[in-house]
């Protein structure tokens, strides 16, 4: 599970929540082969190669490749960007999150969503007009292009790999669980895949891979969200009524409970979600998929109202599975059973495969085994769907912005461009298959908050000066991100998630769970000062070359993808 | 870009009303936005107990729970809300300013 494409915002909320963390660290149970859940997964994967052959015979030029030739529809982009969002992390994450914690689960939805309407009215025009295929495009605009370029690569590839990682893991887990395969073959089938979408189908094929899959997963979502609420009737009140009664934790769960208690902590958290959704590089990459602002802006506005209405429905997910699960006593463990029923303490810590598999179960309980084998394959593409995508952004970064950028200096042609690309896509896709079997054990979590904690106070940090403040220079942009990246990280290594509980100190060095409140002021801080006091010939260069950048930013003139498409 | 086209745009009354129109809009919502969802954190972190309070006498929804759906739908109409004036008023005026240095 963990995939965690708004992982990031996951992260800390795994982070917050020990049993959740536990949850996907504990062991799995392999169980039975599900031949149903393997057909279904199977044709899934057969049509989605369809998807990707077709792209391939239209992925031509660089272009192709890394934004689908810029010819989707806003819809369509919605609907792609929803997909991203829909990861297996929040569907199978939050319904479980809200299944053992309540009222928490809404808490971390809400702070996912708001961060799109906060791009979309200070930023989403902006980089549309300023970029090109990544995010370095947009934040090396008007800057030396070998040192932001190399920052900008550098804190994206940190940011791909934690949540690749993440991913991984996730993967092989659910994959276990639901097809009965070892995880290290698990491991390796993703990677396989994965890297078929991406190497050959390119950003065509993976968009189209996240469009049906956001509606395969909208569709199942609703359908079960429906049929658990026939349940009581369609009466929410009934619903909760009958939760507070089975649920251990009783009333409790109708209100903010353990996640997030001390105000700082509450703050921090809520700038990470926040912000952390601005500074993603496969985020970012979808508003160049788009022909231009007016379909860019669309497909913020479609993808805001589907992921709001995802959560909405994995929100009743997890609220009816506290009813509806227990009545199952086949998908509890032995030792959660008492004469046959489910013992109420159980209710939680006595499900099958651990809380992440609470929307799986309850696909189970309301559909059978073929709504069972659905959702299974859904949420397995999901995961593949995700992974490639991040796979993408990773290897821009790496041919696009290393090599084409820095390394050539600009001197490399297109062919050789996404030839390095490819290479570097396998490289990714072997690296993050290693990876993904050397931390089995490990907390996803922390990978997760990472990522989050470096896109808020790495990127988002130079992505927003670049555009809004004039006076920012070459070296403020590089020192500022390299400053946020490493406060983040450092802050993220001393915190419990990983002083304690990976390393195994006996305290943690500082109480913070999220660093977000210390490492994206301490970015503008450091933009600011390192900028205001660069007296050199690149800075005069830097200041001179705002009007025109803005002038671009504000009307899109002599952005990419005008025309042609 | 070509500098004269900067000088032009720049030049361009319509284009300082474009400026000045969208990020006055942009910024509003953007507040509304922090205002709503910062509030709600605010709350989550000092008084929890409110949101778990019951919405009538006799009930067992807290008032939490409408309200969380209801910052979801918000965060969806801002967005809409913008979205319908960017993509009418504001793109014309884009699209006025690009025709006069064409």
């Amino acid at each position: 599970m963990k995939k965690l494409l708004p992982a990031s915002l996951f992260a800390s909320l795994f982070l917050a929540l020990p049993a959740f963390a536990d949850a996907v660290k504990g062991p799995v149970e392999k169980q039975a082969i599900n031949v149903t859940a393997i057909v279904m997964f199977l044709a899934f994967v057969a049509a989605t190669m369809g998807i990707t052959y077709w792209a391939a015979s239209r992925t031509k030029t660089a272009k192709d490749f890394y934004t689908g030739g810029g010819g989707i529809t806003g819809f369509q982009n919605g609907l792609a960007i929803a997909g991203d969002y829909m990861s297996a992390a929040s569907f199978l994450g939050i319904s479980g999150l809200v299944f053992s914690s309540g009222y928490d689960g809404l808490i971390y939805s809400i702070g996912f969503l708001v961060g799109w309407p906060i791009i979309m009215f200070v930023m989403a025009e902006q980089l549309r007009n300023l970029g090109k295929f990544t995010f370095a495009d947009v934040a090396s605009y008007r800057f030396g292009q070998t040192e932001i370029r190399t920052m900008a690569a550098f804190s994206s590839l940190v940011v791909v790999a934690f949540y690749l990682i993440a991913q991984m893991v996730g993967a092989g887990k659910l994959i276990q669980i639901l097809f009965g395969l070892d995880y290290n073959l698990a491991v390796v089938g993703v990677g396989v895949l994965m890297l078929i979408y991406v190497v050959f189908g390119g950003m065509t094929a993976t968009t189209w891979v996240q469009i049906i899959k956001a509606v395969l997963l909208l569709s199942g979502a609703t359908f079960m969200a429906l049929a658990a609420l026939s349940h009581f009737g369609f009466s929410p009140e009934e619903m909760f009524k009958q939760a507070v009664a089975g649920h251990p934790k009783g009333d409790k769960i109708m209100g903010p409970g353990g996640l997030v208690t001390d105000p700082i902590n509450a703050i921090s958290l809520g700038l990470a979600l926040m912000f952390g959704t601005a500074g993603l590089p496969h985020i970012l990459m979808r508003f160049f998929t788009v022909p231009n602002a007016k379909e860019a802006r669309k497909s913020v506005f479609y993808a805001t109202g589907f992921i709001g209405y995802f959560y909405i429905l994995t929100f009743i997910i997890g609220f009816s599975a506290i009813v509806l699960l227990v009545q199952h006593p086949e998908f509890y463990k032995a030792d959660a059973l008492v004469n046959g029923a489910v013992d109420k303490a159980k209710l939680i810590s006595g499900l099958n495969g651990g809380t992440n598999m609470v929307a799986i179960h309850l696909a189970n309980a309301v559909g059978g085994n073929i709504f069972l084998g659905f959702i299974s394959a859904v949420a397995f593409a999901t995961i593949l769907a995700v992974v490639s995508g991040l796979t993408l952004a990773g290897a821009s970064a790496i041919s696009h912005d290393l090599y084409a950028s820095v390394i050539a200096k600009g001197r490399s042609d297109e062919v050789t461009e996404m030839k390095v690309s490819r290479g570097a896509t396998i490289t990714l896709g072997v690296i993050a298959v290693v990876l993904g079997i050397i931390f089995e054990k490990q907390n996803v979590a922390f990978m997760v908050g990472l990522a989050f904690a470096i896109a808020a106070s790495a990127n988002f940090p130079v992505l927003i000066m670049s555009v809004f403040w004039s006076k920012m220079t070459t070296r403020g942009a590089m020192i500022g991100g390299w400053i946020g990246l490493t406060v983040a990280v450092v802050l993220t290594v001393i915190s419990k998630a990983i002083w304690v509980d990976v390393i195994g100190n006996a305290a943690p060095l500082i109480t913070l769970n999220n660093p977000a409140i210390i490492s994206i002021p301490s970015a503008f801080i450091a933009i600011w000062l390192f900028s205001v006091t660069d007296k050199s010939k690149r800075a005069e260069q830097d200041l001179l070359g705002f009007e025109a950048q803005d002038v671009r930013c504000q009307t899109g003139i002599g952005a990419e993808g005008a025309s042609g498409h | 870009m070509q500098p004269d086209v900067v000088r032009q745009v720049k030049s361009n009354p319509k284009y300082h009303d474009l400026v000045a129109k969208r990020s006055a809009f942009g910024w509003t919502l953007a507040v509304v936005m922090l205002v709503i969802y910062y509030g709600f954190i605010l709350v989550i972190a000092y008084s929890p107990t409110s949101l778990a309070a019951k919405v009538g006498a006799g009930a067992t929804m807290s008032i939490g729970m409408p309200l969380g759906v209801a910052i979801i739908v918000s965060a969806f109409l801002l967005t809409g809300i913008y979205v319908a004036r960017a993509n009418s008023e504001f793109d014309r005026l884009t699209h006025e300013i690009v025709e006069a240095v064409k």
